[in-house]
């Protein structure tokens, strides 16, 4: 009797693994889940650096030429974050990018780009302010520019504060990237999906799937630990 | 050298500068004193821009430096400030915290940096000390190379905030000796401390700041032996 069950269950597996070579098509998924969550985390970065620089160079302005920028990386910030990424990822791609040969891997990665921006210009923000306000006046006082002071003194000391939160939106982003699968993206989640529409049975498939994101993810926090270690290091005096 | 010309700040509604008019001159020393939070850091942190004054202006060099069209950071490179907190940038070595400007600024050669970088070092006996970071130095070590730091961009005149004020007593004596020496050589000097005999010893003027401003102004023997000004005679009373 319990043996039946662990045949099926065997059978089950094996067929959401290995006819039609079918393990290659969660790694391709696997492939281009990395490859999204990647250049979306690079896209992402550049966009909340400069989101933050321009939002802590508005607060400590009292032109009002620097403060409008300031505010539309706010209205910016507040879309993002008050609206569902779905329904963000949808728009992008029915609306923005209508040309037929788009490429949906570049949407996506453009999308969760923009949407992780605003989550990683909040953290740099808080890195930022969060150096020593001496050490600005010290660059200042040198005869450095506020933006070569932001780049050569406060932002490699931002870093630090930043990491540890920038590694989480890296982790979070690498599980977000799933909702691609709704732009016709052959990403782990998809690929996953499309093995079940042909064995008639889902639960596997998006078992195993479930199993890659888990082992990446436990990966990754493994990596950001031991880094975080290692600048700590640095710090003790 | 500066010229101060009703000089006023306000902080909100708190005026804590009143109007300040002085003139300080090529290779003058001056050592500004009062009760804390009388206006005398605020009037140190004014003359490089770094508190933006509210009302009056600053001369510095014959160019008025708060008219918005001159280049304050050109003028801040002749203007070497030295912090209570030190402000060395902790994530650099010795010598880079030194030669960052130099480098970045003057742009001078990488090699002839590091050379003027060290060359500093062995005056003040901390060459060994070239590649450690700061946070592995002692507190006197820190406002040392702070004023070297500031040095290194060859400055027509030093600023010093209470340059001692956040040092353990023990250290006090290598910081105020580096500043005897470039008082000696002759560098234009303006310096807000608590150190009175320093004052007397070093200063050419002592001004008393009290109320945002300057009560009583005077070269030091007169200036410590016969204070005409009450508040003054107070104060000197209490720190003396």
């Amino acid at each position: 009797m319990i043996f039946e069950k662990l045949l099926s269950v065997y059978e089950a597996f094996y067929n959401a693994i290995v006819p039609e070579r079918r393990y290659l098509a969660y790694i391709n998924g696997l492939k281009i889940t990395l490859v999204i969550s990647l250049f979306a985390v690079l896209l992402g970065v550049a966009i909340g650096v400069v989101v933050a620089v321009v939002k802590v160079c508005g607060a400590h302005t009292r032109s009002s030429l620097m403060r409008f920028p300031a505010k539309l990386c706010d209205i910016y910030i507040a879309v993002i974050r008050g609206t569902p990424l779905m329904v963000q990822l949808l728009i992008i791609y029915n609306l923005i990018f209508t040309s037929r040969n788009t490429n949906p891997i570049l949407v996506g990665t453009v999308c969760f780009g923009i949407n992780s921006g605003a989550y990683v210009a909040e953290i740099v923000r808080a890195g930022i302010n969060a150096v020593d306000i001496g050490q600005m006046e010290a660059g200042r006082s040198l005869g450095f520019p506020w933006l070569q002071t932001m780049w050569y003194i406060i932002l490699p000391q931002a870093i630090k504060n930043i990491l540890p939160a920038l590694g989480n939106e890296f982790i979070t982003l690498v599980k977000e990237t799933s909702v691609a699968s709704v732009i016709a993206v052959n990403d782990l989640t998809k690929n996953a999906q499309y093995i079940g529409s042909r064995t008639w049975d889902l639960i596997p498939p998006l078992l195993i799937a479930a199993a890659i994101y888990l082992v990446i993810v436990v990966l990754l926090s493994r990596l950001l630990g031991a880094f975080e270690r290692r600048l700590a290091k640095g710090d003790r005096h | 050298m500066i010229v101060t010309k009703q000089l006023r700040k306000s902080f909100g509604n708190h005026e804590v500068l009143k109007g300040i008019d002085q003139h300080i001159r090529q290779g003058e020393k001056v050592v500004v004193i009062g009760p804390s939070g009388s206006g005398k850091s605020t009037f140190l942190r004014c003359l490089n821009l770094l508190e933006e004054p509210t009302g009056g202006e600053i001369w510095f060099e014959g160019v008025n430096i708060t008219d918005r069209h001159n280049d304050i950071n050109k003028m801040r490179r002749k203007m070497g400030m030295v912090f209570q907190q030190f402000n060395l940038f902790p994530h650099l070595t010795v010598t880079e915290n030194i030669t960052l400007a130099p480098i970045k600024l003057k742009k001078l050669p990488e090699e002839a940096a590091k050379e003027r970088a060290l060359e500093l070092l062995r005056r003040i006996g901390l060459e060994e000390k070239a590649s450690a970071y700061p946070n592995q130095l002692s507190g006197g070590q820190k406002q040392r190379i702070a004023i070297v730091r500031a040095l290194a961009m060859d400055p027509d005149v030093m600023l010093f905030d209470e340059p001692t004020s956040a040092l353990d007593p023990e250290m006090v004596g290598e910081v105020l000796e580096l500043m005897r020496e470039l008082a000696r050589e002759g560098m234009t000097m303006v310096v807000v401390t608590h150190e009175m005999g320093f004052a007397r010893e070093v200063a050419n003027r002592v001004l008393f700041i009290d109320d945002g401003i300057v009560k009583e102004e005077n070269e030091p023997g007169a200036f410590f032996d016969q204070p005409k000004d009450p508040r003054l005679q107070e104060f000197l009373s209490k720190v003396l």
